[in-house]
């Protein structure tokens, strides 16, 4: 996909080295990184297309930086663009976890350690909440989709239904409600 | 008995739960590996998905250590394969498929059905974890606190992460 006479193809190399340096340097979330790194700093998308894919790999299963990277890779190479952006996004931060595990393991039930632990675990309960708040600012559009947020709590922590039950059921619901051509209301 | 099976069976099942965010599978993620595979603990599982909100790239790499624990090096491997792999596959093909459909109207339809699900998805995740990580007063008053600076200011919220050590370290 080579739209709006892009020069040459951008090597698979230089692919996976750029998102090897956003998968380690990308502390506190992906997508902003990615948007200055790609749109702003490489030149790579525009910021069009940019919101564009993210709202693809914000509807799909998948966190949202690597469906980015796979979708970002992908237009700009190909199948193999896709898997070395994947590559690179992921091993940093695969690698440092697999690290942390293992400090964890040995001294996670250190007196201070714990302390931090609770700390940490309580900011990323709020910074949680944070992010419900802003993607709820961003990407709803009436009010009754309310109640379809609060029939998904309500199913997964009231009435303990598995998280694919209520992602199906509720989305069923969610989608016939915003279903093509409803006449209006 | 070899632990690899189940961790690719849980974590590509869990993959695809992860509509809006890895914390959308959270309380599915809970009941696997902590209720019935008992790889780790609740108290562990919160405390180290709190940890994968300091590393770098894609914020679910937590789950790196869990196949670690369960099954060594290789179970690692595993995990990442198996989460990543059918997301991956399916983004691939749901990209392509999406710009043909531009003028599909049921397009438009999912995107905004799917929305307020997704939302409802992370809040309940967030409400799972915490039932183990807000248990006083000192921890509601950090989580709140780094959600009102978040909606306040634009600041890096791993910066707040760290915040909530240091708290953490001082107070209990």
């Amino acid at each position: 996909m080579n739209e709006g006479g892009r020069a040459a193809p951008v090597p698979l190399g230089r692919i996976f080295l750029q998102f090897l340096i956003i998968g380690g340097t990308s502390f506190g979330g992906a997508v902003p990184y990615l948007r200055g790194s790609l749109v702003t700093k490489l030149g790579w998308l525009d910021d069009k297309e940019f919101v564009e894919l993210l709202s693809i790999s914000q509807s799909l299963p998948g966190l949202n930086a690597t469906n980015l990277a796979i979708l970002v890779g992908d237009r700009l190479r190909g199948a193999l663009g896709a898997a070395a952006a994947l590559l690179g996004m992921c091993l940093p931060g695969g690698l440092l976890m697999f690290a942390v595990g293992l400090v964890y393991r040995q001294h996670g039930d250190a007196a201070w350690v714990n302390g931090a632990l609770k700390g940490v675990a309580a900011a990323a309960v709020g910074l949680v909440l944070a992010t419900v708040v802003q993607l709820s600012q961003r990407s709803l559009e009436r009010h009754f989709d309310l109640v379809f947020i609060a029939l998904t709590v309500l199913a997964v922590n009231r009435f303990h239904l598995s998280v694919l039950t209520a992602l199906v059921g509720v989305g069923a619901l969610a989608i016939l409600w915003h279903r093509p051509c409803r006449p209006p209301a | 008995m070899s632990q690899l099976p189940a961790l690719v069976r849980v974590f590509a099942y869990l993959s695809l739960l992860t509509v809006g965010g890895g914390m959308a599978a959270f309380p599915e993620l809970t009941t696997l590996t902590v209720d019935v595979h008992h790889w780790l603990s609740f108290t562990q599982l919160i405390h180290l998905y709190s940890l994968g909100q300091l590393a770098p790239g894609p914020n679910m790499m937590m789950i790196v250590p869990i196949g670690d624990w369960a099954g060594g090096a290789l179970g690692a491997v595993v995990v990442l394969l198996a989460f990543f792999g059918p997301t991956a596959l399916l983004t691939f093909a749901a990209g392509r498929l999406w710009e043909r459909l531009e003028a599909w109207p049921w397009r438009t339809s999912i995107q905004r059905g799917l929305a307020p699900v997704s939302v409802g998805l992370l809040l309940a995740g967030c409400f799972t974890m915490a039932k183990g990580a807000v248990t006083g007063v000192e921890t509601a008053a950090i989580a709140a606190g780094v959600l009102l600076v978040l909606l306040t200011f634009r600041i890096n919220p791993a910066l707040l992460v760290v915040g909530g050590a240091v708290v953490g370290v001082l107070s209990f």
